[in-house]
């Protein structure tokens, strides 16, 4: 009780703590791999190669790692308010359809660096607005925003599969999703950092939206520690009676820091929908906004820790695929357990070695010490 | 199934964690000692918090600890409860070398501690409570039926008065703390210790807690209180030892000794604990109440057809029995709590419907009560706790930036003019001393220069040298002409300050006085015996 509260040197809480909580992952997810019979010391290899062996391996992985910016930025952001954002998959699939509507109206007039900044504001605008109304009810009447954004998740999902099936299908086509975006409605992939190096960047869809995601770490940072409005909202999610007192709104930071999650999810669409596929699917986010859940935690709400975070989760994506590919005995699932053991100790058991190490540091262990 | 069956006929064990060392028979020692540290240090990073400690405590006394803020009183029992280990040092548990490593420990070696902020399921019975930790077994009913037998002996031996099936939220304070003693006797504790215990109660409360303080004693229990009020050191304890800066000082036997030589020993100096000031000079009207009605959430009236003014230039203090409405009054009037109705006027104008923000634009500051749960966010660092409230003053705003620079350079400044400690404006406000944390807060609403300034509790938890140098900064505020609302439930400190006492009780206000009226007639007005 009293050793999770003594205060450690920085470098242990940042650095050392998170490297032993995945080092701890790690270890058992390679006794599961060793359970089901197969090497973990070769599978570890196929991963790392598969995620950061190559170009388009690099590539992969940074795509994945965009998308995770996006929804670990989003639910970072409530978190500092004291809110539980599990939204971000629905705000993001709402997302695309604001990215996509954009992409085929003006796409087909304009080139891709005139459309993208309205996209952005459209997608971020259709996120938000699918967090307006679970954010109005936790701010006006106490309904729980777990259960109110879990529910928007599914009415999300419905509401776009009647959109895609109904109104935007390609007349005739089978296939749920929209006619692929004009030149204008497609962003550029971002091929030349890899070529520096003489690399080749392949299939891998890594586009421009990832400096899009990392400008948005920027501005989260500054947004939460250097603003007014970030004040407000760290006071009120550490200590709602305090904001109150110091007379900040509690309904308008609620719902003001709820569209700024919901709109950083949304953003997120950019990324698949115009950045690779070029025309909306059907379930494009593929659990992004759960995994940003994770991410956020693990980078323990800081933008920073967040990128980190993201391109952990992207390694793991990336590499996992090709796990499964290569050693066709350890299938998806078994990628999932992985993922989901990475989360168990960087996530929810994140402070399991406080208690040790503060120990460690703060026992002065002399001869002269307690005795027996 | 099998059924759990009649406990009734069944003899009863006595509880399972009462099997505590049966107090070793001590080798021919002339007075026998229940605890004794010896030369304990403990050192957080660079503080020094407990230095060499040598502390004695006789068998069946009632042995007092006093000291400032942070002098390391709270650390050293954190020590000898098991919280912490020393860096070095011995403990002696009725002369026998023990290792607590921790709080299990503590209590199989028969200590027990009753916290400052209790550890109790607000939604349990007393017993359920009682109980917890303590089951025994599997299964709920035999453990149940023991509790009950042995809760019934402890209550009646030491006269605690507790309802084994009340549910806790339902107790008043006083009474949840004897909850939390009896969860202390039950586990078989032989030294019980105490933490500022009467920091929560009324003076009612406290009295019946000395009451079955003295009963444990007389019965062989040994206490162990700490406090920094030296009026309870004085009423009970036997013994006292003093701690200032993370030493012990001195320890003094307390019939021998008096209030004045313990306060020097805790500061380190002579200590005035009269007020200097003036007379008064009052000027307009500036804060104005006027048939002010108060519900709480479940409706009920906390503050009833309450009137009165305060002028430019005094201060008036509000005197009543912790509960009888001034809380409320206070949040009513800072803007946190909607008036059913009446009305307050700062400077003659009105103020209802205005918000907090609003408020502090009119001139109003606020020092809340609780300063934990409204004056400040504990994980904020000092500096952002520095502006709680004034984050929209333009001074500290860069466009839409917040100027960091700005508010640390004022934080700064707060730090030196009122010696904040440590002072350092990065560090987290939680890690600050009590008094520490109240000064940053009276810093930030008093440096605003308001012309009107409401402060609820300024001395609550705070030691004597910076009572001192609070006191002497309400009554500067006082003679530059503020209009100051004073609440405290410390008689001693509205006499000392107020220049007009208004009695709370029950929600109304019975009366006024100037603050020489004797201490007598206050307190039947507070008790609403007196008009």
């Amino acid at each position: 009780m009293s050793a999770a509260s003594v205060p450690l040197p920085r470098w242990v809480t940042f650095g050392l703590m998170p490297a032993l909580n995945l080092a701890v992952a790690f270890l058992i997810s390679g006794l599961v791999v060793a359970f089901i019979g197969e090497s973990p010391l070769e599978a570890v290899e196929v991963l790392l190669t598969g995620a950061l062996g190559s170009g388009e391996g690099i590539g992969y992985t940074l795509f994945y790692a965009t998308n995770f910016i996006f929804t670990g930025l989003a639910v970072a952001v409530a978190f500092h308010c004291g809110l539980f954002n599990i939204g971000g998959e629905g705000q993001a699939y709402l997302g695309g359809l604001g990215a996509a509507l954009v992409a085929l109206s003006l796409g087909e007039v304009l080139p891709w660096y005139a459309t993208m900044p309205v996209a952005v504001l459209a997608a971020a605008l259709f996120g938000a607005a699918w967090a307006l109304i679970p954010a109005w009810l936790q701010a006006s009447r106490g309904s729980h925003i777990v259960i109110t954004t879990i529910m928007f998740n599914f009415i999300g999902a419905a509401l776009m599969v009647y959109l895609l099936v109904n109104i935007l299908k390609v007349p005739g086509a089978m296939a749920p999703e929209t006619r692929t975006f004009a030149e204008g409605g497609q962003l550029p992939k971002l091929a030349f950092p890899f070529e520096l190096f003489g690399a080749r960047l392949g299939a891998a869809p890594f586009n421009v939206s990832f400096v899009i995601a990392l400008l948005m770490a920027v501005l989260v940072w500054l947004l939460i520690w250097r603003t007014r409005l970030g004040y407000e909202i760290r006071a009120t999610g550490t200590n709602p009676t305090a904001a109150i007192y110091a007379g900040i709104p509690y309904r308008r930071t609620v719902i003001v820091t709820m569209l700024i999650s919901g709109g950083l999810a949304g953003m997120m669409a950019l990324n698949p929908v115009m950045g690779a596929s070029a025309r909306l699917q059907v379930e494009f986010v593929g659990g992004a906004g759960f995994v940003g859940i994770a991410v956020a935690l693990m980078g323990r709400s800081h933008p920073l820790g967040i990128v980190f975070a993201a391109i952990l989760f992207g390694v793991l994506y990336q590499g996992g695929a090709e796990l499964s590919f290569w050693i066709p005995s350890i299938t998806r699932d078994m990628i999932v357990v992985i993922q989901g053991l990475v989360i168990l100790f960087a996530g929810a058991l994140e402070n399991m070695f406080r208690p040790a190490l503060a120990r460690l540091f703060w026992r002065v262990p002399t001869a002269s010490s307690v005795k027996a | 199934m099998p059924e759990c069956a009649e406990p009734v006929s069944r003899p009863v064990p006595p509880p399972v964690n009462a099997t505590a060392p049966s107090s070793p028979t001590h080798p021919a020692g002339a007075a026998p000692l229940a605890i004794e540290l010896v030369g304990i240090d403990k050192s957080f990073g660079q503080v020094h918090a407990n230095k060499d400690i040598h502390l004695a405590v006789k068998r069946g006394t009632i042995h007092g600890i006093i000291g400032e803020n942070g002098a390391g009183k709270s650390t050293l029992m954190s020590i000898l409860y098991g919280f912490y280990q020393a860096d070095r040092g011995e403990i002696r548990v009725g002369g026998v070398p023990t290792v607590i490593r921790d709080s299990q420990a503590a209590i199989a070696a028969g200590i027990g501690m009753v916290h400052q902020h209790f550890m109790l399921v607000e939604n349990f019975t007393v017993l359920e409570n009682v109980m917890l930790g303590a089951e025994g077994g599997a299964f709920l009913k035999p453990g149940i039926s023991r509790a009950r037998a042995e809760l019934k002996r402890l209550e009646t031996e030491y006269a605690l008065d507790v309802d084994p099936d009340a549910v806790i939220e339902s107790l008043p304070v006083g009474r949840q703390q004897r909850v939390e003693i009896l969860k202390a006797l039950y586990r078989g504790a032989d030294i019980l210790i105490l933490d500022e215990p009467t920091g929560v109660l009324t003076p009612a409360e406290a009295d019946h807690l000395f009451r079955i303080l003295r009963v444990l004693r007389d019965q062989g229990k040994t206490v162990i209180l700490i406090t920094h009020k030296l009026r309870e050191i004085m009423a009970i304890t036997d013994a006292v030892s003093v701690m200032r800066r993370g030493e012990m000082v001195a320890t003094r036997t307390t019939a021998e000794t008096t209030v004045e030589e313990l306060a020097e020993l805790m500061v380190g100096r002579r200590v005035l604990l009269k007020v200097d000031k003036g007379p008064a000079h009052p000027g307009p009207v500036a804060l104005q109440v006027k048939n002010l009605t108060v519900r709480d959430h479940r409706g009920v009236t906390m503050v009833d057809d309450v009137s009165f003014d305060v002028r430019a230039g005094e201060i008036v203090g509000i005197a009543g029995v912790a509960g009888n409405g001034q809380s409320e009054l206070l949040e009513a009037l800072a803007g946190i709590r909607r008036p059913s109705s009446g009305d307050i006027l700062i400077d003659g104008a009105s103020t209802l419907g205005a918000d907090p923000a609003m408020l502090r634009r009119r001139g109003l500051a606020h020092v809340p009560e609780d300063r934990h749960h409204m004056g400040l966010v504990l994980k904020f660092e000092e500096y952002e706790n520095s502006i709680l409230g004034y984050q929209d003053d333009p001074r500290f705003l860069n466009g839409p930036f917040m100027d960091i620079d700005a508010i640390r350079a004022d934080a700064r400044e707060k730090i030196a003019k009122y010696d904040i400690r440590p002072p350092n404006c990065r560090l987290k406000t939680a890690n600050f001393s009590g008094g520490n944390q109240q000064k940053i807060v009276l810093a930030r609403e008093i440096e605003r220069d308001p012309t009107v300034l409401i402060i609820g509790q300024p001395t609550r938890g705070v030691d004597i040298g910076a009572i001192e140098f609070i006191h002497k900064r309400i009554v500067e505020m006082r003679d530059a002409g503020k209009a100051i609302l004073l609440v405290s439930v410390e008689l001693d400190e509205i006499r000392a300050l107020a220049d007009r006492v208004v009695v709370m009780f029950a929600g109304r206000v019975v009366g006024e006085k100037t603050p020489d009226a004797s201490e007598q007639a206050l307190g039947l007005m507070m008790a609403g015996i007196a008009a």
